[in-house]
């Protein structure tokens, strides 16, 4: 027997969850319309009415959104109420210039929250634990996203945020935490941080743990499970749709259950835009069904994965989707941030040098390890060792302040980054994140 | 005044620097004096040879090459010859950033070659202390 958050709608059958969706659409739709100026557009362009929406069904109907969308409407485009009904702004880690912003009213905060608490009590939650919240707080959705997850079960919360690992330890021993919710590299990071204080598992009081933010693999969860001492949960989640807790995983592990009452999800062929059916690998697409501040219809994520009905040993009736299996777009997550190539190349450019240049990610320890190769043009090169380190120290600053996170940067010889049949490999990911 | 070094960027894996020598030499270039710095990444490989453009035109096909002004001062073949150099260029406050010697084909002196962060002031210092100093003319006659 599973711990539920909302039993009801959690374990409702397939027709009732069905019924509260053909609803929920039909009005999310017909609000996008009268009030997002940029989507009606999309509507008209493509001659699709409100009334063409009928059911669930209808949804292949509308216009795909994407990042480019975001980022053009940027910042009040994609609005869905006035600014005076929106009670908080959360936005998206690093992306190039304009970044993603995303308004809440209380009713959409409510909502998030209750999701996360939905995972939360799925990794066995109740009003009597102590629940260290130890991702970021702030504009990113981390923090501040299981923090209400966490009121809402009841437990008692301790907002860390991420960093200080002493007191990180330190109060997770001193005030017993059950439950740890971090990106999973840096539970990995506590688990090792307590074995050099000598600190066996069992010592602490950890029961579960909530990783998400970034891309984790299988072995990386048995290591997290054996370190702490604790069954370790996946979940999901974008600032776009609201944050963490769109989907969360339960005890049998495979797979995260979907919010269906407040999140319709396709998968779809990214080239050719169309629906493929339940169990085909493809683009997750995402549909509001009550959201009031950020509306968005089928928003492309770019996350490959597939989709599930089997039935679930926890009683959750709603659809699972695997972990995302890759990106649809030359996206990579690095330490939980989010970095495209080409904001790379930019920031080469702006600083005047080539555009030829190689990341390498790797995992090492289980933090990711983030190296940019660049190759020197004549007119920047220096014989005098100084200005080299000088000139990899500012890239190291400008990359910093664009992407959020400071690669290492090595400048090298002109024509020695590897070339695959005369392309230059943009980028060596080493850490087998997907199978 | 002072004498023209290429400075060429070498990749850090072994090979690099003995097919840089080869080209030099493949091309009939004498090597008048060399030396190698390393930063993490990569080499850099300083040259005195008897045909800039030359060396230049055939080390560019693999890498950058670039040109430096440095002073090449004589010095006799005795104890304290580089200290007396050294001291003037003291006394000046001009920055060294890197140095390196060579012999030179007359016997009994040797010329040190200075990189510095003011080519001019300390050319013209060296002078006024009687310390003689290469131009590019005086390499050729050199070499």
């Amino acid at each position: 027997m599973s711990n539920y958050y909302q039993k009801e709608i959690e374990t409702a059958s397939r027709e009732e969850i069905l019924k509260i969706q053909n609803e929920k659409i039909v009005k999310q739709v017909k609000h996008v319309y009268e009030n997002v100026p940029y989507y009606r557009n999309l509507m008209d362009q493509k001659g699709v009415k409100p009334e063409d929406i009928q059911s669930v069904d209808d949804i292949k109907k509308l216009p795909f959104l994407t990042k480019d969308d975001l980022r053009e409407a940027y910042p009040y485009g994609l609005l869905g109420t006035d600014l005076k009904n929106c009670v908080r702004i959360q936005s998206t880690s690093g992306t190039t210039g304009k970044r993603v912003v995303a308004f809440y009213t209380q009713h959409d905060v409510d909502i998030w929250e209750e999701c996360c608490a939905r995972a939360i009590m799925a990794a066995g939650g109740t009003s009597d634990d102590v629940c260290q919240v130890s991702y970021g707080y702030g504009l990113f959705t981390g923090g501040p996203g299981l923090n209400g997850g966490s009121h809402k079960v009841g437990c008692l919360t301790l907002p860390m945020s991420s960093g200080n690992t002493d007191r990180q330890l330190q109060f997770m021993m001193d005030l017993n935490a059950t439950i740890l919710c971090c990106t999973p590299s840096y539970a990995a990071y506590l688990g090792e941080s307590l074995a050099e204080r000598g600190y066996k598992p069992e010592d602490n009081k950890l029961k579960a743990g909530i990783f998400g933010a970034e891309p984790w693999t299988e072995e990386m969860r048995r290591s997290i499970e054996k370190s702490l001492g604790i069954k370790a949960y996946d979940i999901y989640g974008l600032t776009e749709t609201s944050g963490p807790g769109v989907s969360f995983e339960c005890e049998e592990q495979t797979g995260m259950h979907i919010n269906e009452d407040h999140f319709y999800a396709e998968i779809i062929d990214p080239k050719t835009g169309e629906v493929l059916p339940e169990g085909s690998k493809g683009e997750l697409v995402f549909t509001s069904l009550d959201k009031e501040g950020f509306p968005l219809l089928r928003y492309r994520t770019k996350d490959i994965c597939i989709l599930s009905r089997k039935k679930c040993s926890c009683g959750r009736t709603h659809v699972k989707m695997t972990k995302p299996l890759g990106r649809s777009d030359d996206m990579m997550i690095i330490r939980g941030v989010n970095v495209f190539p080409s904001q790379i190349e930019a920031v080469l450019l702006k600083e005047g040098y080539t555009p030829n240049y190689q990341i390498v990610v790797d995992r090492v320890n289980n933090t990711d390890t983030f190296d940019i190769y660049v190759e020197y043009s004549p007119e920047q090169f220096s014989d005098k060792i100084a200005v080299v380190q000088a000139q990899e120290k500012a890239l190291n600053g400008a990359m910093r302040s664009m992407l959020g996170i400071g690669p290492k940067i090595h400048l090298v010889a002109p024509k020695t980054i590897t070339r695959s049949e005369g392309k230059a490999v943009r980028v060596i990911d080493k850490r087998k994140l997907h199978d | 005044m002072a004498i023209t070094q290429l400075s060429a960027l070498l990749e850090n894996t072994p090979g690099t620097l003995y097919q840089a020598v080869s080209t030099i030499s493949d091309a009939g270039i004498n090597l008048r004096a060399l030396s190698v710095a390393d930063t993490r990444d990569f080499g850099i490989l300083r040259v005195i040879v008897s045909d800039v453009e030359k060396t230049k035109e055939v080390l560019s096909d693999s890498t950058i090459c670039t040109e430096t002004k440095v002073i090449a001062a004589k010095m006799s073949d005795q104890a304290g010859a580089l200290k007396k150099i050294l001291a003037v260029i003291q006394e000046t406050g001009v920055n060294i950033e890197y140095v390196y010697a060579f012999t030179s084909p007359v016997a009994g002196s040797a010329y040190v070659v200075l990189r510095v962060d003011d080519v001019e002031g300390a050319e013209e210092v060296l002078a006024r202390r009687g310390i003689e100093t290469l131009t590019d003319q005086d390499l050729e006659g050199l070499l």
